[in-house]
């Protein structure tokens, strides 16, 4: 059977684009391993490659969103809602890494453009809305899925637009006129599509996490939340 | 501070099994991105480009390959086991790398709470 992933091929962004993308990724990643030293104490790295190492499985799990369209969890939503934004960013660059060299998914030229789209904007577009809605909605379990959905949505189109703004800037192949127009409107309808897949199944996990362990979601610290945290030891 | 050896290796479990079992049930239809990437193009039935414009056109052989490409390992008898093999020795590997690295650059003592 054929897997395919949400991952851009070797050729496809052009060297230019490749190496921009790659600056901008070793400096995020960078700033991410300075501020997320702060984060890594003996509980969180455990649980942070737990993280990475399921995020990697539920890649592989392509669901469809369209008649002869699939799609697949990106993660930055639950890396950021369970390890917060600085550690999530890594852990799915980890899984980036490993499936550019080992399985052949993403291309390793590619590895910058896709450490931008889907570690460092997907997360960070998640957090920022995960930051936001904890703080409105109630603190309830469907509080918490609701945020998870709605982050997971967002965050997914932004990644997906990152693709087509780095494509705009120089893909490989000059699209015939109005074709990249039309190229975002699709990215867009798919990945939102993607992106509610995304939300259902990082809201099953984190509800899941925050039920068992609420002190191992990074997200919920410092909220008091009678139903979701239990009073700090 | 509780303890998360017992909840890091339940977490390990469920993801070796939707990685080793549930993965072969995975929808093998295009994904988002290379639906888009094959618009204006037209394919033929083994996924070759035959003609018109589209993104997809500059895509390159992977540099790497090798015997896990496409989560397909070489050395198993059966599409089943090629994909389960695939996605066990993926998450193991993960695990041990992310796991590794963040243990060895995370903080030695924690300030109290």
């Amino acid at each position: 059977m054929e897997q395919l992933a949400l991952h851009i091929s070797n050729g496809v962004l052009g060297g230019p684009v490749a190496a921009a993308t790659a600056v901008v990724a070793a400096v995020g990643l960078t700033l991410c391993v300075q501020r997320g030293r702060r984060d890594l104490d003996d509980r969180l790295a455990p649980m942070a490659g737990l993280v990475a190492a399921f995020i990697f499985a539920v890649q592989m799990l392509n669901f469809p969103v369209l008649p002869g369209v699939s799609g697949h969890l990106l993660g930055g939503t639950l890396a950021a809602l369970l390890v917060g934004p600085w550690v999530g960013a890594l852990c799915v660059s980890i899984v980036l890494v490993v499936q550019a060299l080992m399985f052949a998914d993403g291309g390793v030229t590619a590895l910058g453009a896709n450490i931008t789209n889907m570690a460092l904007l997907n997360t960070a577009v998640a957090y920022l809305l995960i930051v936001v809605l904890l703080r409105v909605l109630p603190r309830t379990p469907a509080g918490l899925a609701a945020t998870a959905v709605v982050a997971g949505v967002v965050a997914v189109v932004a990644a997906a637009l990152g693709f087509v703004l780095q494509y705009a800037l120089g893909g490989a192949t000059e699209l015939t006129a109005g074709g990249l127009g039309s190229i975002a409107a699709v990215m867009t309808g798919t990945h939102a599509l993607i992106g509610i897949g995304e939300g259902v199944i990082t809201a099953v996990t984190v509800v899941t996490v925050a039920k068992t362990r609420p002190d191992l979601v990074y997200a919920l610290r410092g909220l008091r939340k009678p139903d979701l945290v239990e009073s700090a030891a | 501070m509780r303890r998360t050896t017992g909840f890091v290796i339940a977490g390990l479990v469920v993801a070796l099994l939707l990685a080793g079992v549930v993965s072969s049930f995975a929808s093998g239809a295009p994904d988002g991105l290379d639906s888009a990437s094959t618009r204006g193009c037209t394919v033929d039935a083994a996924g070759e480009i035959t003609g018109g414009t589209c993104m997809a056109q500059g895509a390159k052989e992977h540099e790497v390959g090798g015997p896990f490409a496409d989560y397909t390992f070489t050395g198993a008898g059966g599409d089943f086991a090629a994909t389960a093999v695939s996605g066990v020795v993926g998450v193991l590997v993960t695990f041990a790398l992310a796991g590794g690295l963040f243990w060895a650059t995370r903080r030695r003592r924690a300030p109290a709470q």
